[in-house]
């Protein structure tokens, strides 16, 4: 299936190269789980400290659980902060 | 004790510059510069007193950290009655004036009256003297740096002063500091002119030599910087990204609000990001981010040195916005950009530079001119009003014309000066002002992300991020992660940012350590530091007696539970589309619960046993 991941700040050197800043569309195998889609790109777990899918967050207990579907949004951010 | 112990009491209507002891015991219980510079204003000046009139008073003050090895302990505040928004003001600022005031051996500096004419002050150690500014009236706030240095002809020179917008009445004008730093919001910039003080120029060679315990304060300090160098949002995000990388993240998860707020969700989001300003442009193959810059003794190094593409429209022939200078942060980002719905990057930092050369809140700047496009479209405003100008959403031309404009005073410029507020009265669409107590948003909506609302409505000095920073753990799950949408639990959360906000901004650090320091790397150090209690508990009742103080202050100035809301389009406009689709502000369901967690009656009055407890 096909998913879109977005990478953002230091996260963005683990993105495969492509034309959009922040977003690839890959293929995936159907049911991927959330977890693996951060390993599958080499992310040290605790990178990825911010994680949504189609802008919702992922929190880190649930994302052994979390199975993708076709057409979803996955944003990866490193702990940040601002203000 | 790490305070000079030292009051210079500069009265602009004589002309006198005096010293005075600090009183000691207002110093143990409210700590140094926002808290205590607060309890002087609250003392000397009468809250409902005309915050553009001679019985204001301005206060500059450090904190016992200010001067420090502590890491960024080297901010200051100005506290003032604000005139944009009537209520109490405390704007802080990082750089190097705070200590540099601290070493001329000067814990604040309290202003009184109004000078007849322009007037700036040299302090040189324990020598301070008022001289004209006449020759500085008129000037932009780096001009006036430029001038005074010279006139000193000393390089190490720190200088505080006001740019063009205050001298013609801007309500949002701030002090600019080592130029690039500003004590930004709520108008303290037009109260300092309102005074006819252009500027304050200090020296100081006296160091900090009284720290209480040299030993502890050393292993404290150290143990604090070895925490904030190991976390990985002081040690390495923020350097490298500054506190731009917020606007993917606030984008991404539905909080961003765009265009006077009408919308959540900018499509233009990602070109004025911290990714973008790290990219290289086309032109000259440079990136706009330069590189990254720290206050004072600051270990973090958040600040943003950027330049603007030469060959874009805003700088073309102006070589002198084609170098390096202080670049954007986040929330002026937002305000200048994803609020009036433009993603030109480079029009952006231009009119940034803009803001810092002649001093004035971006935020608020930025929040007008998006309710000034908004009214515009409407066709409140027309060309006429503008002179010409299409104040469209979106238009960055007509955002760089028309703030050229308002910075030497022209056109638009008087109208603009208004604030969001009285602007949207004037033409007859109070419902289009996005403000809190009369002081603008920053960029956070409180419609997908409850929490913030709730710091917003009952902030002290009207719409404020940085009194009671809940998007930590809202969206950044720092120190834990709460759930945006939820409101329970949320009035707990407000209040302890609050007055953990009110402490750090007390002794005289910077807001951004408690991204990874908790009040148990704080009180340490202030501990150390200062005689008398800072233990952690103490350390937090100071925060929640300052808070009290505060509000009591507007209490007098006529401020009731009425002013503790939010604009009608956050409470009942409900968000169109993206992950927070559906949702408004409940601040119903968090208002009473806040009153309760704060011991306040239900119409949001201070009792006497709260006040007995906090002794207030
Ligand atoms: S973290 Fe940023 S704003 Fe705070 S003191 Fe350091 S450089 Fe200044």
């Amino acid at each position: 299936m096909q998913i879109n991941i977005e990478f953002y700040a230091s996260l963005m050197q683990y993105l495969p190269p492509g034309k959009s800043r922040h977003r690839r569309e890959i293929s995936v195998q159907d049911g991927l789980r959330v977890n693996r889609l951060v390993e599958q790109f080499h992310i040290p777990e605790k990178m990825a400290h911010i994680v949504l899918v189609n802008g919702h967050f992922v929190d880190a207990d649930k994302r052994a659980d979390r199975e993708l579907v076709e057409g979803d949004v996955v944003s990866i951010w490193p702990p940040v902060a601002g203000g | 004790m790490s305070w000079t112990r030292k009051i210079l009491r500069v009265n602009l209507s004589d002309g006198s510059c005096t010293s005075e002891p600090l009183n000691m015991e207002w110093a143990n219980q409210y700590l140094g510069q926002r808290g205590l510079a607060s309890k002087y204003l609250t003392e000397e000046v009468d809250p409902a007193c005309d915050a553009l009139g001679a019985e204001n008073k301005m206060i500059m003050a450090t904190g016992p950290l200010t001067g420090t090895m502590a890491s960024t302990g080297g901010r200051y505040s100005v506290i003032c009655k604000s005139p944009l928004t009537g209520a109490i003001a405390c704007s802080n600022s990082g750089g190097f004036f705070g200590a540099e005031l601290k070493f001329a051996g000067w814990d604040m500096i309290i202003f009184e009256g109004q000078s007849a004419k322009p007037v700036y002050l040299y302090i040189q150690n324990d020598k301070a003297e008022l001289r004209s500014a006449e020759h500085l009236w008129g000037k932009s706030a780096w001009e006036t740096d430029d001038i005074v240095r010279q006139t000193h002809q000393d390089p190490q020179l720190r200088i505080a002063c006001i740019g063009r917008t205050a001298e013609h009445g801007c309500l949002y004008s701030a002090i600019m500091n080592d130029k690039h730093r500003a004590a930004g919001r709520s108008g303290v910039g037009t109260v300092m002119a309102s005074k006819n003080l252009k500027a304050v120029a200090v020296r100081g060679t006296g160091g900090i030599g009284n720290v209480h315990d040299s030993k502890a304060f050393m292993a404290a300090t150290n143990d604090g910087k070895a925490v904030l160098a190991e976390n990985a949002v002081t040690g390495q995000g923020l350097p490298a990204f500054g506190t731009q990388v917020l606007m993917n993240v606030i984008n991404g998860v539905g909080g961003l609000p765009a265009r006077n707020m009408r919308d959540v969700g900018f499509e233009g989001a990602e070109n004025i990001s911290a990714e973008a300003m790290a990219e290289p442009r086309k032109s000259d193959g440079k990136a706009n981010l330069t590189t990254n810059g720290a206050c004072f003794s600051c270990t973090i190094a958040c600040g943003r040195i950027s330049t603007v593409n030469p060959e874009h429209f805003s700088v073309k022939d102006k070589p002198q916005y084609q170098g390096n200078s202080g670049g954007l942060e986040y929330e002026a980002a937002w305000a200048l950009g994803a609020d009036t719905g433009v993603d030109d990057l480079d029009a952006l930092t231009y009119i940034n530079f803009l803001c810092n050369e002649d001093g004035m809140d971006p935020i608020t700047y930025g929040c007008t001119v998006a309710a000034a496009m908004e009214m515009f479209e409407d066709g409140v405003i027309t060309t006429e009003h503008t002179g010409g100008i299409e104040l469209r959403f979106g238009n960055a031309e007509a955002f760089v014309a028309i703030t050229e404009q308002f910075v030497t005073g022209e056109g638009f410029a008087a109208d603009l000066g208004l604030g969001s507020k009285r602007l949207c009265e004037k033409y007859g669409r109070p419902e289009l002002s996005m403000t809190v107590k009369g002081q603008e948003f920053p960029a956070y909506d409180p419609r997908g992300i409850q929490g913030i609302g709730l710091a917003y409505a009952t902030s002290n000095r009207g719409a404020c991020h940085l009194r009671g920073y809940t998007i930590a753990s809202e969206v950044l799950g720092i120190p834990v992660k709460t759930e945006m949408n939820d409101t329970d639990g949320k009035a707990e959360l407000v209040k302890a940012f609050q007055d953990a906000t009110a402490l750090v901004d007390s002794a005289g650090l910077c807001v951004f350590t408690t991204f990874a320091w908790g009040m148990d790397n704080i009180a340490p150090q202030i501990d150390a530091a200062c005689e008398g209690d800072w233990s952690v508990e103490n350390c937090l009742e100071t925060g929640e007696r300052i808070w009290n103080m505060e509000r009591l202050f507007n209490e007098a100035a006529g401020f009731t539970a009425d002013d503790d809301t939010l604009p009608k389009r956050l409470l009942k406009e409900i968000i169109k589309s993206g992950p927070t689709e559906g949702q408004v502000n409940r601040l119903g369901e968090m208002l009473p619960q806040y009153y309760e967690a704060r011991g306040w009656t239900a119409d949001g009055k201070i009792p006497q046993e709260t006040r007995q407890r906090l002794s207030l």
